[in-house]
């Protein structure tokens, strides 16, 4: 089996590019062009030239003693919070705005939830002089301010969205509209392994260099380039994907993708696509879904804006039904136990998106020669005020 | 027997116009007397919106009405009832239009035989798109007679054109400009270059443009390059009608357009 994309854009059955007539033109020439862009001379060149002197790759794979410790059993974080601006988003937006440089494009926009792919966006946008556009959900603007004032100082206009329950869903919309009304000078850098064919594909392979480094950072380490596991928050999925990508095929690594959960996945108040999920359409791919009878999407919650999606990538759709990867969930109170743990026993203030993956980690049997691997997709700059208002300090 | 569809464009060729409003907007209960309404008025046809959650390709106004109407409790079993009878008073062809998760929820095949048992003529689902659509679903449209109506843009290239053309059916959706619906646009605002190439091409499938159609004047001036216009957004604002009763707005709406002074 394969786990690859396939001709047709599509993981089995999940993928495709759903999309109305109006983005035809765009995803067509992102079709034709993305792989032989990427896999040019020029391309290569500078984009691991940036990811090293401006990224600040590759990102160290750190072994967690006194969490170790504490669990008994090997545990590293591959430390993806100490890219610049703060996460593992900065690997794709730097890709991204290189092919819309080789396409023509001088416009970008972007969606974002917790402000961390709008970080990564605007901070590009500058890097190469483009004008940026991030959209927003205004409950998001409220809740990741420190973000959207970065955002704003990079010269990155950001526009709030009212509609639905203003989180990262509504601001896919849209962007998605912005696109369909500026489809010749715009490029569309989507943050996430979500949308239609190429991109769930496009930015695997940007987010891909987490486990190619992780996997020669393991091999100098121990001596083996095959953890036990490796665990990754899943919202979109990006930083889980990369750091899956070149263990799919070493079936001895068990992939676990963790999902946010919420207040409880027997609530309604949760972001579990995967477990209250069913497949349909949104966002022009064929996923794993929270919708109603009616096909109506459904609102999701979670305490963390990066994770707060109806949908996953429609690889991660794949893994799940192939049973290739396995996917838990992560309640809200678990996940800031999850951070304060990492915070005390290591000094490291995780973003609530990764304390989902460390929270995981008590939901597993963890065998004292075991290796497992958790990818740290972000700090916890961000996420401050509710770290502080949870635990009143 | 013959589509409807086909039947309106043999006998009409020019200045058909279609109304697009979203099914449970105003009122959950709207849907069967609107329609009755603007065929009384002097509509072509109609499209009736499946309202959806979220209306990537919709600008403020029908997503507006689409929240709107879902918050009523409009679902698409629902709209299936209230269509049951249309046809004991409604001869103008009927087309639905709305998003394909919806559609894919409640099951292509069924959908599509519900739509002929009430006299649906044909479907626009923007996200379904034509690849999709002819490997997946063709056979299953044609089998129940219904129309999968294809959109062409300004981005679309000429052989583009021709091949949804060859796979046309009831009538190719000309979208005016790029954008999302609503935007509403001045006669001098229109892509003359991209009609004209339109026009000149000879389709076999009659045509009609919308999006950012709103008046009298710029209904006009699309029905020189097409078969007829459609008119969503501006017809969904008359709906908020303030004084008038229902019927009176949507009387003095069509009139407005069709008819004016």
């Amino acid at each position: 089996m394969t786990y690859q994309v396939d001709k047709k854009g599509y993981y089995g059955e999940f993928g495709g590019a759903w999309i109305p007539e109006m983005m035809y033109a765009n995803i067509e020439e992102l079709k034709v062009k993305y792989l032989g862009i990427i896999h040019s001379y020029t391309f290569q060149n500078e984009f691991t030239q940036l990811l090293k002197d401006y990224v600040g790759r590759p990102s160290p794979l750190y072994y967690a003693t006194r969490l170790s410790e504490h669990y008994g059993s090997h545990i590293y974080l591959k430390r993806e919070d100490l890219n610049h601006t703060g996460s593992h988003k900065l690997n794709n937006t730097i890709g991204q705005i290189l092919m819309a440089q080789k396409l023509g494009k001088t416009r970008i926009i972007a969606e974002t939830g917790a402000g961390q792919h709008g970080l990564a966006t605007a901070t590009v946008c500058a890097l190469k002089g483009l004008k940026c556009v991030v959209y927003m959900g205004a409950l998001d603007v409220g809740r990741q301010a420190p973000n959207v004032k970065k955002m704003k100082m990079l010269g990155a206009e950001v526009i709030p969205v009212h509609s639905g329950n203003k989180t990262l869903k509504d601001a896919t919309n849209e962007a998605m509209r912005d696109w369909i009304n500026n489809p010749v000078d715009t490029h569309y850098i989507i943050g996430s392994v979500v949308g239609p064919h190429p991109y769930p594909d496009m930015v695997a392979i940007f987010q891909s260099v987490i486990s190619k480094e992780m996997k020669s950072q393991l091999k100098a380490q121990t001596s083996n380039e095959l953890p036990t596991r490796i665990l990754a928050c899943v919202g979109g999925g990006s930083n889980a994907a990369g750091a899956f990508y070149h263990y799919l095929d070493d079936q001895a690594v068990e992939l676990i993708g963790v999902e946010a959960a919420g207040k409880g996945i027997d609530t309604h108040e949760t972001a579990a696509t995967l477990t209250v999920g069913s497949p349909g359409v949104l966002h022009a791919s064929k996923t794993m879904l929270m919708q109603n009878a009616d096909g109506q999407i459904t609102e999701p919650y979670s305490i963390s804006a990066g994770l707060d999606y109806p949908g996953i990538g429609p690889m991660h759709a794949h893994l799940f039904k192939s049973g290739r990867a396995k996917y838990l969930s992560a309640t809200d109170e678990e996940v800031l136990q999850a951070a304060l743990l990492l915070t005390q026993k290591e000094g490291i203030i995780p973003a609530l998106e990764s304390a989902h993956a460390l929270a995981a980690l008590n939901q597993l049997t963890l065998l004292p020669e075991e290796t497992t691997v958790v990818n740290l997709s972000g700090r916890g700059d961000k996420d401050m005020q509710t770290y502080l208002d949870h635990f009143g300090y | 027997m013959d589509n409807r569809i086909n039947t309106l464009f043999r006998q009409k060729k020019e200045n058909i116009l279609t109304i697009y409003f979203t099914a449970g907007y105003p009122s959950l209960d709207d849907t069967a007397f609107i329609i009755e309404q603007l065929e009384q008025a002097g509509a072509g046809m109609v499209e009736v919106g499946i309202p959806f959650s979220d209306p990537t390709a919709d600008g403020s106004v029908i997503q507006q009405s689409s929240h709107q109407a879902l918050e009523n409790g409009m679902s698409l079993e629902l709209l299936f009832k209230q269509l049951e009878n249309i046809r004991d008073k409604v001869n103008i062809p009927l087309v639905l239009m709305g998003y394909f998760n919806p559609v894919l929820q409640y099951g292509v095949e069924e959908f599509c035989k519900k739509c002929h048992e009430v006299g649906i003529d044909g479907v626009i689902l923007p996200d379904l798109p034509l690849h999709e659509y002819q490997e997946n679903y063709q056979l299953i449209f044609e089998k129940y007679n219904v129309h999968n109506v294809l959109l062409i843009t300004p981005q679309t290239s000429v052989e583009r054109v021709k091949l949804i053309d060859s796979v046309s059916t009831g009538f190719i959706y000309m979208v005016s400009s790029s954008s999302t619906t609503g935007k509403n646009q001045k006669v001098e605002d229109f892509q003359k270059g991209y009609f004209e190439k339109i026009k000149e091409l000879g389709l076999k499938t009659p045509t009609l443009i919308g999006f950012g159609i709103s008046n009298n004047p710029t209904f006009m001036n699309a029905c020189q390059y097409a078969n007829g216009a459609i008119i969503g957004s501006a017809f969904i604002k008359a709906l908020q009608y303030g004084d008038l009763t229902l019927e009176q707005a949507i009387s003095n709406y069509i009139k407005g357009v069709i008819n004016p002074g």
